[in-house]
């Protein structure tokens, strides 16, 4: 393809530059994301200790000048473990968002663009979403015990249904566009109009949708964890760490309230960059939401 | 009317199966034989054989199917494998506490989040617009169990005006319950008021571009007139859709929030039977939560066709 | 003379910074007087629309705001009333009527509701009363059985009904200025004279003034006593019907009235080319067959269309909306498959032929759409638009762009607009590639499905000649499927008539237009507006 690859560089730091100043809050988001992705991957050089390690610190010291988070019940440092702990939340989410991206848009651009297996795909896809998201990765847990793996995938199923729907109602749309009808007419062949003119479409709204899907899947691993049906226990991710410090929150509240903001201030972060790159690549549907 | 109501409730059925057949086959799929995962680490080869013996999992697939299928027509959801009681028993213990904490959610929500919308879509870009949008992304990114830990920090570890957990049941103990049901109705809420309010704010934004909104405002119509008996009744549909789906949202936040502030509800019961691997509780309770859903939004699918007269199918 | 209702006096309204002029509407001024129909006509951005909401005090809040100038309407200034007086002028001193009466209605309130609204918020009568008064108006503007009506829902009544209920609603309270923003665009031809001789009917018995915002010539010649002719938000010029249209002073205006299609059909030699298209009880039934169906509503969109077409001829399909003239189109390019009947081609029936088979036959028909905006894909440079045909049929990247080059200079364009994208080409010039890309593949038929009916007047006018240009250059056949009855006269050398699917009237395009036999065909043609005015498109030339 010749001129639509070749659009020039500049445009497009004109465009980040643009980003920045009109949308702030997304941009901030963006950096506090960085700032939590680079603390999750340098952990080990962050002054931190090993997160399983035992009696580092007195039991359920309060956060303070040394211990910047305080310990825990078993003496370990907070501190350690929260940094250690977004690698799993951000693990999670971006695992779930780029599967459930990519499965949801190949079942929604097949079922959206042949009738015979619409009916179907769409009436699993109807009960699929029935289910409570929670209850359906509550679910598969439970059945297939608990690992990093089942995790991922207990969450990744019912984020399916909705990528599904997304790319099926961007396709039926734009399927009846004159200039796929066109295309059509001049002899394009189904593959190559998927591909050329209607995939080009469903991008801009699938990017929004990861990165919610990916604050909705840190959202239910942590919720899975603390309610026992997560990430096993001797990983040290947020959603755990909240559910062990459960019983001593009336005397210990940082145990569970430093994890929880972090938790909370990554999604936020994340919902944030959402709703800006919303604004930006999906004007239409930012009007509707 | 009737013969709608009646499609309606017909369309709902292969949904209830594809559920059922989910729910089924979660189990019977997974690798590796369901009786051991159930039975935990410590179980004996005769608990396991009795396990494998109670779920019929000797049978072939299809006949196991139809077996559960006859069960659950006949309202028959098993037995738990835990306290041995039928999970139907189980189920109408622990029903109050959900059912009241959900409804006095879902007003508190409603009440708070459609006022909001339609305010925000009114003052489209301006700062009380900015700060309904503020709160709704706040209200989405918070975990329902972090904010309920927050709420309980400041309002009963440090101002101690409200207890931290329990529940007491409106008919017996009425200021007791509205002491014990105040901070998790709000934190439940969160999640929902911050959905009701962004969609209200949305598709009321949308409808005051529409030209019938215009029309209005030639005839010499006022702004609250135009907002609420133009704008807001036209945008009733999308609001009501999203009050449906969003219980979806409420049912998982009330398994966490029940958890938080110890509500011996059928959150609870969920909790637990997870963490007695009790697996007919479990099934059960996903599919009268899943069924629930399904109905509920049933119903609001036949409410649209007071909302709005085009609407009949 | 007696007083103006409205006088609009050097009026400019300024557009946001940043677009391609400073002002929506510059120094503009005019006058309505009582029982006096004001046309103010022009293409689109001129400003007319701009003109009629800032009267009403209807600009968007904050992009739009009259910056100089006085309106008064009846001597009052409404830029500087305050929100509160200017309510209540509306409804009870001047009333507006739009363009979509599909969506200018509240749908989920009573058509009876929404007149009774105007009485409520401006009388202070006793809901009796204004029960009776939204009965009296509803029957003087002529809607059936008024006691039954006034509980439907706009969704159950038809366009031409509800723009009846818009004009109710407007004089209900006897306003002293109506403006009309387009209020027939939207509708059928035999629609738009009903409500244009209701709207002149009112006016007359009440000495309304009417501003009646239109882009349709036709419409002006119809009902207009005096003309105001806008472009660029400028007046270009004003004075009596007569005059501007007979003896036009601007240069403007006069290319505007030549663009105007007569409608009567030149002289055309008949064409004898082979027949490069004939269908044979070409049939599209819709009909919901699913297990809920109930009975089965079943809508023959098409029914029994035979059709021939040979070489170097121009076939108009006319009807209104919902006759069927677009699905014959479709069913011939395959874009949806036909319930029965042959279509052939050259000879090959291509009705049932499966996609496989068909690609090799999908050259031969080329199709340009009506919406120019939606007919290019956004996110591809035009060139790729071209190429995509050939290169699909084997040609070279090089060869292909080589041609795309010269038939971009062929349909009047840069062949350096090739690496550009859509959507910095205007709707005209769109629609020019739309015939580029169609002659790139070389077709032996063109079907142009509404091609023009989306632009202006004046723009319509060349893509026509372009039209008739490459058919004749190319020696192809056309398929020109329109609405409009000027367009369709000057340009086809026979034409079909289809109402509700089927064909009622067929023939030579000067014959059918002399002599119309079928009913439907006469009240057509009587419905077209401002008759005996328009140009010969073509006339240079033949």
């Amino acid at each position: 393809m010749s001129a639509a690859d070749t659009v020039p560089a500049p445009r497009r730091t004109g465009a980040l530059a643009a980003f920045v100043l009109r949308r702030p809050f997304a941009a901030v988001a963006a950096l506090i994301l960085i700032a939590i992705v680079a603390a999750a991957v340098l952990a080990p050089w962050l002054g931190t200790v090993d997160p399983r390690k035992l009696n580092v610190l007195p039991r359920m010291r309060p956060p303070s000048e040394t211990a910047w988070f305080g310990s825990d019940q078993f003496g370990r440092d907070l501190y350690t473990r929260v940094v250690y702990g977004a690698r799993v939340s951000l693990i999670v989410g971006f695992t779930v968002a780029l599967l459930s991206v990519s499965i949801g848009l190949f079942i929604g651009l097949v079922s959206g663009y042949l009738r015979r297996l619409d009916a179907v795909v769409m009436r699993i896809m109807d009960g699929l979403m029935s289910i409570p998201g929670i209850l359906l990765a509550i679910g598969l847990v439970a059945v297939s015990g608990a690992s990093m793996k089942t995790v991922i995938i207990a969450i990744t199923i019912p984020e399916i249904p909705r990528v599904v729907r997304l790319v099926r109602a961007v396709v039926l749309s734009v399927r009846e566009e004159p200039y796929v009808e066109a295309a059509i007419s001049v002899g394009t062949r189904l593959p190559l109009i998927l591909v050329r003119h209607i995939l080009p479409n469903c991008i801009p709204p699938l990017i929004v949708q990861a990165t919610y899907v990916a604050a909705s899947a840190m959202l239910t691993e942590a919720l899975l964890s603390f309610l026992g049906a997560g990430t096993p226990p001797e990983i040290p991710s947020w959603g755990n760490m909240m559910a062990e410090g459960r019983i001593f929150f009336p005397i210990a509240p940082w145990i569970v309230l430093i994890p929880g903001c972090a938790l909370a201030l990554t999604i936020l972060s994340v919902n944030v960059l959402g709703d800006g790159l919303r604004d930006r690549l999906d004007p239409k549907i930012a009007k509707r939401m | 009317m009737w013969f709608f109501v009646l499609k309606r409730a017909a369309s709902t059925l292969p949904v209830m199966l594809v559920v059922a057949l989910v729910v089924f086959l979660m189990l019977r799929l997974t690798p590796g034989d369901p009786a051991v995962v159930i039975a935990g680490d410590q179980a004996t080869a005769e608990q396991i054989a009795r396990i494998r013996a109670t779920l019929g999992l000797d049978l072939p697939l299809h006949v196991q199917f139809l077996t559960w299928m006859g069960q659950i027509l006949k309202g028959d959801l098993g037995v738990s494998i835990f306290s041995n009681l039928p999970v139907t028993t189980l189920i109408g213990q622990r029903l109050e506490p959900t059912l009241v904490l959900t409804a006095t959610t879902i007003v508190f929500s409603v009440l708070v989040a459609v006022p909001l919308g339609v305010l925000a879509a009114w003052k489209a870009g301006g700062w009380v617009d900015r700060l309904v949008m503020v709160f709704s992304v706040v209200g989405f990114s918070f975990p329902v169990f972090v904010l309920g830990y927050l709420l309980i920090y400041k309002f009963s570890l440090d101002l101690k005006w409200l207890p931290t957990q329990g529940y007491r049941s409106p008919f017996t103990d009425f200021q007791g319950f509205l002491r014990t049901i105040t901070l998790p109705t709000i934190t439940l809420g969160a999640i929902y008021v911050a959905l009701v309010t962004r969609i209200t704010r949305a598709s009321v934004l949308e409808v005051l571009g529409e030209d019938y909104i215009r029309t209005a405002r030639a005839k010499g119509q006022n702004e609250r007139k135009v907002l609420f008996r133009h704008a807001l009744k036209n945008a009733a549909v999308p609001i009501a859709t999203v009050i449906g789906i969003g219980v979806a949202l409420l049912i998982g936040g009330a398994v966490v929030t029940e958890t938080v502030f110890n509500i011996p509800g059928l959150g609870r019961l969920v909790v637990d039977a997870i963490l007695r691997r009790d697996y007919p509780v479990i099934q059960g309770l996903i599919l009268v939560f899943s069924f629930t859903y399904i109905l509920i939004n049933m119903l609001i699918d036949v409410a649209y066709t007071v909302l709005d007269p085009r609407i009949r199918y | 003379m007696t007083a103006p209702v409205l006088s609009v006096e050097n009026l400019t309204v300024r557009l946001p910074a940043g677009g391609d002029r400073a002002n929506a509407v510059t120094d503009l001024s005019l006058t309505v007087a009582p029982g006096e129909i004001v046309c103010v006509v022009g293409e689109s951005g001129s400003g007319k629309s701009v003109t009629a909401h800032s009267v009403m005090g209807l600009l968007p809040k904050g992009q739009l705001t009259p910056s100089s100038g006085r309106i008064l309407l009846e001597g009052e200034d409404v830029l500087a009333a305050s929100p509160a007086r200017l309510r209540d002028l509306r409804g009870t001193r001047m009333a507006m009527i739009f363009q979509e009466p599909m969506t200018a209605l509240n749908p989920v309130l009573k058509v009876g509701d929404q007149i009774d609204e105007v009485l409520r918020i401006h009388t202070p009568m006793s809901a009796a009363e204004r029960r009776a008064r939204v009965l009296e108006i509803m029957d003087a503007v002529r809607l059936p059985d008024p006691a039954r009506m006034i509980d439907a829902y706009p969704h159950q009544l038809s366009g031409g009904q509800r723009q009846r209920i818009m004009i109710a609603q407007a004089l209900v309270l006897d306003p002293a200025l109506l403006i009309a923003d387009e209020p027939t665009t939207a509708l059928d031809v035999t629609t738009q004279a009903q409500i244009l001789k209701l709207v002149a009917e009112m006016q007359t018995r009440r000495n309304t003034g009417v501003l009646f915002i239109t882009h349709d010539f036709g419409v002006v010649a119809e009902i207009a006593d005096r003309v105001v002719v806008m472009q660029h938000g400028r007046v270009v010029e004003q004075g009596d019907r007569e005059t501007v249209l007979r003896e036009p002073r601007e240069a403007y205006t006069k290319m505007l009235i030549a663009s105007v299609p007569s409608i009567t059909p030149p002289e055309r030699p008949p064409v004898s080319g082979p027949i490069v298209l004939e269908t044979d009880k070409l049939s599209k039934t819709y009909g919901s067959t699913g297990f809920f169906a109930g009975k089965g509503r079943v809508v023959k969109a098409a029914a029994d269309v035979d059709l021939r077409l040979r070489r170097g001829e121009t076939l108009g399909v006319v009807g209104e909306s919902g006759s069927g003239k677009s699905t014959v189109a479709r069913c011939i390019a395959r874009l949806i498959d036909p319930s029965a009947g042959a279509i052939r081609l050259s000879g090959v029936d291509i009705a049932t032929m499966p996609e496989r088979e068909l690609r090799p036959h999908r050259r031969n028909v080329q199709v340009v759409f009506q919406d120019p905006y939606r007919s290019l894909n956004p996110r591809r440079t035009v060139g790729d638009s071209i190429i995509e045909g050939p290169t699909n049929f084997g040609l070279s990247k090089t060869d292909a762009l080589a041609r795309a080059r010269d038939l971009m200079g062929l349909v009047g364009l840069s062949p350096d607009a090739l690496d550009r994208y859509p959507h910095q080409f205007s709707g005209g010039q769109r629609q020019r590639i739309c015939i580029a890309r169609a002659l790139a593949m070389e077709p032996q038929l063109l079907i142009a499905d509404e091609a023009v009916s989306a632009l202006d007047v004046s723009v319509q006018a060349q893509v026509l000649r372009l039209l008739d240009d490459v058919r004749k250059r190319f020696d192809l056949a056309v398929l020109f499927i329109t609405h409009d009855l000027r367009v369709a006269a000057q340009v086809c050398d026979r034409i079909m008539v289809m109402q509700n699917g089927s064909v009622v009237e067929e023939g030579a395009t000067r014959d059918v237009f002399a002599a119309p036999k079928h009913p439907y065909t006469k009240a057509l043609f009587e419905a077209a507006p401002g008759r005996e005015f328009g140009s010969r498109l073509t006339a240079d030339l033949d």
